[in-house]
């Protein structure tokens, strides 16, 4: 039977090196979460795993490769390939990255920053009325961590996404990790980016670790690494999101230097933590 | 506008300057920040060939194995975001790689790791088993046209690539004799991938099948060069590894 939506619940990045625990044990979990590049094989293992997987927890489908921020027009074999996915696990959701990653030289593996302009603004929304389209289902876009900007910018990251989902009707991913990157990157206030942003179009929340150097002139720049534990000024401002949204999905992404599963199930336990205390607030109020 | 052409050149070329148009917060081109982009691209595909080419970089080391596959990388990109076919050509560009000549067997051994993965990836079918072939009349079995398991593959080197393989499934790895050619089969029998060496016989036999030969003529094939070969074992051995998928029905009704 498919889950067909998220539960506000935290959720966790699917590893095959966990595949065989997670079945074995059945962890106490909202959701797992896997990008959707890495199941465009025909067979084997990694769709056995899934497929059994699928049975127990409901599925977020995350696309890295689409390059929705591309000029080019989409890849419509790439859009073929996740309808068939989408087709055959039915997943609870599905999302992008308001990013771009192919261009003439082949596919980059980077999530490319788009800048904000009308006319960025009106392709973003064709691709994604596109891939609305083609699906047959509303997706949700992730908002993006950045270290430039671009110059010609004339409308702000929380107006233009907003704008997006106004105009397309898909939903919007909250990276609170990609959130704090930029707005330290950008020396911006993170806080009044979450209070700007549009909750009510919001269908997960993403959790991640930095990683922290220096730019040309030595102040600091932070990287979207998801190599570690989420980050304490991170957890602050997804608190502060949560009293604001109420309890959402909520992913704890952990893509490099992938620990033991105990170690991602103790970062479950502290959302779920932020999560039930909302619940408990609103109850009281 | 800023278009992605020049920041896509100067995302693959580091001797290219920042794009213009790109500006920290003090509205200045910034070069270790866009270097964040370059390092990014880099790294990770780097990586994706470090998981797919693992016992590669275990023979040379992390650092040369790096080295080497950031002037793949540099040359090379994915064609699309399906990063499972991404290196497919690195065992070519490993054998034309002029520090990595002091191990012949390399390339090889790179091969066999690409056909691993296809093999994992390789769409799902019902394996022929041997007991499928003994309800099949002897002159009718001659004339079969079987279908390799969309997951067999063979590799052939000259060098020892399956033990050697092999070797560095387990810890501590015991680097084996690296002479004497080997004949590796992949298939994957039930959920995982199955490594065998095989005799050239069989190899041989594996092959002609492969290229649309009945069993007769691949059996009388082989045995032009090798008079003391068995078809019917190796045929039962084959089947057994899972390396057939089932008869059509057609052929089964013959
Ligand atoms: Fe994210």
């Amino acid at each position: 039977m498919p889950f067909d939506t998220l539960p506000a619940r935290p959720g966790l990045g699917l590893k095959p090196q966990h595949y065989a625990q997670i079945l074995a044990n059945k962890p106490d979990l909202g959701f797992f979460e896997v990008h959707a590049e890495n199941y465009m094989g025909e067979g084997g293992p990694p769709h056995r795993y899934l497929a059994a997987i699928c049975e127990n927890y409901p599925l977020s489908l995350h696309g890295v490769g689409l390059s929705i921020g591309g000029e080019a027009p989409l890849d419509r074999d790439h859009l073929k390939r996740l309808r068939a996915l989408v087709e055959r696990y039915q997943p609870a959701s599905f999302s992008e990255h308001l990013a771009w990653s192919s261009h003439d030289e082949g596919y980059l593996n980077d999530l490319l920053p788009v800048p904000y302009t009308p006319q960025t603004l009106d392709r973003v929304v064709s691709h994604v009325d596109e891939v609305q389209q083609v699906l047959g289902r509303r997706m949700l876009l992730e908002n993006p961590s950045t270290y430039v900007l671009f110059e010609e910018s004339t409308i702000e990251e929380v107006d233009f996404l907003a704008a997006i989902a106004d105009r397309t009707g898909c939903g919007l991913l909250l990276d609170v990790n990609n959130v704090m990157v930029s707005a330290v990157n950008h020396r911006l206030d993170p806080v009044a980016y979450i209070d700007r942003f549009p909750v009510h179009h919001v269908g997960e929340i993403h959790l991640a670790g930095y990683d922290e150097t220096t730019d040309d002139a030595g102040e600091r720049l932070l990287i979207d690494a998801h190599g570690s534990r989420v980050r304490p000024d991170v957890f602050e401002r997804y608190r502060h999101t949560i009293i604001r949204t109420g309890a959402l999905p909520t992913l704890i992404e952990w893509d490099n230097n992938v620990p033991a599963f105990d170690v991602l199930m103790d970062e479950v336990r502290l959302v779920g933590e932020v999560l039930d205390g909302t619940l408990n607030r609103r109850l009281a109020s | 506008m800023t278009s992605q052409s020049p920041f896509t050149r100067a995302l693959t070329d580091p001797a290219q300057p920042v794009p213009a148009g790109l500006v920290s917060p003090r509205g200045t081109a910034d070069s270790k920040r866009f270097a964040v982009y370059r390092n990014n691209v880099h790294v990770s595909l780097v990586g994706a060939l470090a998981a797919r080419f693992p016992v590669t970089r275990q023979l040379v080391g992390e650092e040369f194995f790096t080295g080497m596959a950031r002037l793949y990388v540099a040359q090379t990109k994915p064609k699309g975001p399906v990063l499972i076919h991404y290196g497919d050509s690195f065992p070519d560009f490993v054998a034309q790689f002029p520090p990595a000549s002091g191990l012949p067997y390399l390339p090889d051994l790179a091969r066999l790791e690409a056909a691993w993965t296809e093999a994992y990836n390789a769409a799902d079918a019902i394996a022929l088993a041997p007991a499928d072939l003994s309800t099949i009349a002897g002159d009718a079995l001659a004339s079969l046209d079987l279908t390799l398991a969309p997951s067999t593959r063979l590799v052939r080197s000259g060098f020892p690539v399956g033990t050697l393989w092999s070797a560095h499934q387990t810890t501590p790895v015991s680097i084996p004799a690296l002479s004497g050619s080997e004949c590796v089969l992949l298939t994957r029998p039930q959920a995982h991938v199955r490594l065998t060496i095989i005799p050239p016989a069989a190899c041989a036999f594996l092959e002609a099948i492969g290229q649309g030969r009945t069993l007769g003529q691949a059996a009388e094939a082989v045995l032009t060069v090798f008079p003391d070969f068995d078809p019917g074992a190796a045929l039962v051995g084959l089947a057994g590894l899972g390396a057939f998928t089932t008869l059509t029905k057609e052929l089964a009704d013959v």
